[in-house]
């Protein structure tokens, strides 16, 4: 087999059968303009599976458009990094791909004293502006939060009249819907505010690292930084102390008594199950905001909404308990073995360097728990409030006779969603019957089936020529996308009984193959088995105390996949491109994290 | 332990077990370092040293030393045919003269020490002063005996040990690095022969670009002979030294093996048979007790090591030499400066750019 040289173009990409006509469903400026070719072939664009692995609903194209427009706009106009401004992304046949946008070489050093003195006076006031931060998120959850829709009465509040309010009630309603969507825009905007600076005090460590020792792990260097204690285990954490509880209270049989009311209701006949529940209710806020997806999807499952989630979590963890198994994550041994190899690797270093060392790992450890956390108050806590008013919206429309599922808002654009208010007022208002009633549902159908025929054609990894070497941090970090990687999506699969992929977490497991392709199929996943899937959220935490090892297609060193499971000790492979596509639920598997190979060892 | 025998002279013979610092001047740098990782708790085969101080005396006795000088004095190491002809002459000065008695009695003694019955084999080898100093890789200049059996045996391989200063490569050497022909010492080891079922080197720095977070281990069945003379291709294991992982693995296909020949008191390199030229020589949980082995050396000793190691057929593992690794020590780093806080991270943010130029 030749090796190709370049991807294809996105211009000469057709739409799966049936969803020729998907661009209807996202906005304009997300497409590849017919009259841009030129300029779009030029291009290296790659496909963000890690982040969106499914076609988006138009209404969740939300999360990529305020999401990488945020993460841009802060390398491009707040910091000013030199030589990097955002990240450019389009919406080709449901998936989202990205090409990163460098600065002219003639502006890059005009752009230096301006960097110094912007991300300059984040790194020296960190933890105050940080402190900040969280006060100015949870603000924002909270005004999130209080926001309601409800149905249109039937007449204005006699009180309004009275009071001489002069406001109908579609006024709040549409409102509500705007402050929603301007809430959810200042949630990626802060989602960024240190991100990009975090990720690049690491990179300065890892980095120096690297020249020291050209050959050290990639691993090696994540474990000297990675916290032990990050609030993106909390939850899981809530989990393991409500079943711990619920043994030693002597109350863990009434987890098997059915449903989660079934459940709470035996609870309620002991003084122990009532403090149960008591404390099962004061974990649900915020941890159980905690979606088994990723966030950025409006079908994300939270917990919070889905107790039957933690509920199941919880039996299985209380089961181990009894049968005397620590549950724990062992923290105190991964915080001595952090420091031990920290003091080894320094040991290793010439006295100027250890100094070097000292000043570069303090910067990356004091701005790394904010990689970390940000994942709960964002993707989790803000993202589930967001979910749960979108659906609460969407039920409105759904009592009014818009569309047939309680969730079919989601095949309207988040514009579309403002035209519908507007029409459901106008139609309340006039006393006429609103036009959505009779035109939403054969619009929503025809969506659904251009989405159905999107989801039944993987994306390409990459469109038109990689540049010959990747060397813009960002992307080599969070995407993993590295030259290496993209020389291997080119060459093909090659020998189909071993993949490569990055050496995410150490550990060599032999044991057998669940591919998992959603968050939904999560239970199938059996005692010993090796998680093989597109990419893993960090809530799949749960799940992670019955696997052997994870197996991902998407996703580098800092992906979530490769946190979770150097905590959980596991070994993982992270980017391997194809896994879950090559890898069939059953087959034998080797799993080397160390090295970051994956071997088939016999069929299914 | 070797018995403390009265006849045991400690002018002459020096047990690696009990020597101390002061000593380690006198035993050459080979048996030196076998006394360092004794004294570390590292296991090495038992065995003791042949002073300096006995070549010394040898030298003294019978004239040697006028007859050695005399042949120096007209030795012209450009000349290859008359540089050979005096090394010959030399050598059979040394090895023919009687070592003097009381030395001969010393040596003895300590070998029945290791063995009352008189039939341990032993490895002699050279130990020479100058041999491990870190700038003169002068490592294999000098002979090695092994599986060496019986006293007289003993004596005659330590006399061929002093005479294998002067081979004709050895006095080459010597001129080419300034290094006085006769002033240089000589200290022997006589040390229990290991039996060995895996053998090989391991060095606490990776060769190919002086990485210091792995241990690269080189290593083949029998003893560790032809890894070191680099007569077969080995199996290579890299090992992250501070996570202890094996990182890589490259078996090869080894041919030939060094081994013990009981019957005929001495060992033979025999051909290996196919099953086993393409198995690992090591098992993953011997790979690392090398590399902690190798780990535990470099952080006693300070600094890179260079390590020859051998697990005999019982499946233990010892050290059997343990110097400075030369060539990436000695390399003078250039003077390093590091942009540290938000000047470093802009470095790195602009790194990518000055490489592209």
């Amino acid at each position: 087999m030749t090796a190709r040289t370049s991807f294809p173009s996105a211009y000469d990409l057709p739409a799966p059968k049936g969803a020729e006509a998907w661009r209807d469903l996202y906005p304009y400026y997300l497409l590849f303009a017919e009259n841009r070719r030129g300029e779009e072939d030029g291009k290296f664009w790659f496909c963000d599976s890690q982040h969106w692995p499914n076609p988006f609903k138009p209404f969740d194209a939300v999360t990529v458009e305020f999401a990488v427009k945020c993460l841009g706009q802060y390398n491009t106009r707040h910091y000013l990094v030199p030589p990097a401004n955002g990240v450019d992304f389009r919406i080709h046949n449901g998936y989202v791909y990205m090409s990163p946008v460098a600065v002219a070489p003639d502006d890059i050093g005009p752009r230096v004293p301006q960097f110094l003195d912007r991300a300059g006076h984040y790194f020296a006031n960190w933890d105050r502006l940080l402190e900040n931060w969280l006060v100015k998120v949870k603000a924002n959850i909270a005004e999130m939060e209080a926001l309601r829709f409800d149905d249109l009465p039937e007449v204005v509040p006699v009180d309004w009249v009275k009071e001489g309010v002069g406001l109908d009630s579609t006024v709040p309603l549409a409102e509500a819907y705007d402050r929603a969507i301007q809430l959810l825009y200042r949630t990626w905007n802060y989602h960024f505010e240190f991100l990009n600076l975090g990720y690049a005090a690491y990179l300065d460590f890892f980095g120096f690292m690297k020249s020291q020792f050209p050959t050290i792990s990639d691993q090696s260097i994540a474990k000297m930084v990675q916290g032990v204690d990050s609030d993106l285990f909390r939850p899981d954490d809530e989990l393991k102390k409500l079943a711990k509880l619920a043994v030693s209270s002597g109350v863990a049989g009434n987890l098997s008594a059915g449903s989660v009311e079934e459940v709470l209701a035996a609870m309620q006949g002991s003084d122990a199950g009532r403090a149960w529940v008591a404390a099962w209710e004061a974990a649900k806020d915020p941890w159980f905001n905690f979606t088994s997806g990723n966030g950025f999807y409006s079908d994300d499952k939270y917990w919070i909404e889905h107790p039957d989630i933690p509920m199941g979590y919880i039996r299985d963890y209380a089961a181990r308990v009894a049968r005397g198994e620590e549950i724990d994550r062992p923290t105190a041994e991964i915080a001595a073995e952090r420091d031990r190899i920290t003091a080894e690797y320094r040991d290793l270093l010439d006295p100027e360097a250890q100094a070097a060392f000292d000043a570069k790992l303090g910067l990356a450890r004091t701005v790394f728990p904010y990689v970390e956390n940000h994942n709960f108050y964002i993707e989790h806590w803000s993202m589930s409030v967001f979910w749960r008013k979108m659906r609460e919206l969407s039920a409105v429309f759904h009592r009014a006779g818009f569309w047939e599922n309680p969730d079919d808002m989601f095949y309207l654009d988040r514009n579309e969603v403002r035209d519908a208010i507007f029409d459901l007022g106008m139609g309340w208002g006039v006393g006429a019957p609103a036009s959505g009633p009779s035109y939403w549902p054969a619009e929503i159908a025809r969506r659904k089936a251009i989405l159905a025929a999107l989801q039944s054609a993987p994306p390409q990894p990459a469109l038109n020529t990689p540049p010959e070497v990747i060397t813009e941090p960002f992307t080599i970090m969070l995407w993993g996308i590295t030259t290496d990687a993209v020389k291997k999506w080119l060459s093909g699969a090659g020998d189909a009984t071993r993949l490569e992929g990055m050496a995410a977490s150490p550990g060599v497991v032999e044991g057998r193959a669940r591919v998992i392709r959603s968050a939904s199929d999560l239970g199938l996943i059996e005692e010993g088995e090796i998680l093989v899937t597109p990419v893993t959220a960090p809530s799949w935490a749960p799940v992670f105390g019955k696997i052997k090892a994870t197996v991902t297609d998407i996703g580098g060193m800092m992906s979530h996949a490769a946190i979770v499971c150097r905590e959980y000790g596991l070994p993982a492979v992270t980017g391997t491109g194809s896994a879950s596509s090559t890898i069939r639920t059953g087959q034998m598997l080797r799993v080397d994290g160390t090295t970051g190979e994956v071997t088939i060892l016999s069929a299914a | 332990m070797i018995a403390r025998d009265p006849t045991i002279d400690p002018r002459f013979i020096l047990p690696f077990e009990t020597a101390a610092e002061a000593d380690h001047p006198r035993m050459g740098g080979k048996c030196a370092s076998l006394a360092r990782m004794i004294a570390l708790g590292v296991p090495v085969p038992r065995g003791f040293a042949v002073a300096t101080d006995a070549y010394a005396a040898h030298l003294a006795a019978n004239g040697l030393d006028a007859a050695i000088r005399a042949e120096l004095a007209h030795l012209d190491t450009h000349n290859a045919t008359d540089e050979e002809a005096r090394s010959q002459a030399i050598r059979r000065l040394v090895t023919e003269r009687a070592m003097p008695a009381e030395v001969e009695a010393a040596i003895r003694a300590a070998y029945a020490g290791m063995s009352p019955a008189g039939d341990l084999p032993v490895a002699v080898r050279s130990s020479a002063t100058a041999e491990d100093m870190p700038d003169a890789s002068f490592a294999g200049q000098q002979d090695t005996y092994l599986w060496v059996v019986g006293a007289d045996e003993v004596v005659d391989r330590v006399r061929a040990c002093w005479a294998s200063l002067f081979t004709a490569r050895a006095m080459s050497y010597r001129a080419d690095h300034h290094l006085g022909q006769i002033e240089v010492l000589m200290a022997v080891a006589v040390q229990e022969m290991v039996d060995a079922r895996s053998a090989g080197v391991a060095m606490t720095l990776d060769p190919i670009n002086g990485d210091r977070t792995k241990i690269v281990i080189d290593a083949s069945w029998g003893l560790g002979e032809s890894v070191v003379s680099g007569e077969i291709t080995p199996d290579n294991f890299v090992v992250e030294k501070v996570l202890m992982q094996i990182q890589k693995r490259r078996i090869a296909e080894k041919t030939h093996e060094v081994v013990a020949d009981p019957a005929a008191r001495r060992t033979v390199d025999r051909v290996i048979e196919a099953e086993r030229r393409t198995q690992p020589c090591l098992s993953d949980d011997e790979v690392i007790a090398v590399a902690q082995l190798a780990r535990r050396l470099e952080k006693a000793i300070g600094g890179p090591q260079d390590i020859e190691w051998a697990i005999d057929r019982s499946g233990r593992l010892v050290a059997l030499q343990c110097r400075p690794e030369t060539v990436w020590s000695q390399r003078k780093a250039a003077p390093q400066s590091f942009a540290l806080g938000i000047e470093g991270v802009l470095g790195t943010l602009m790194a990518p750019v000055r490489d592209r130029t």
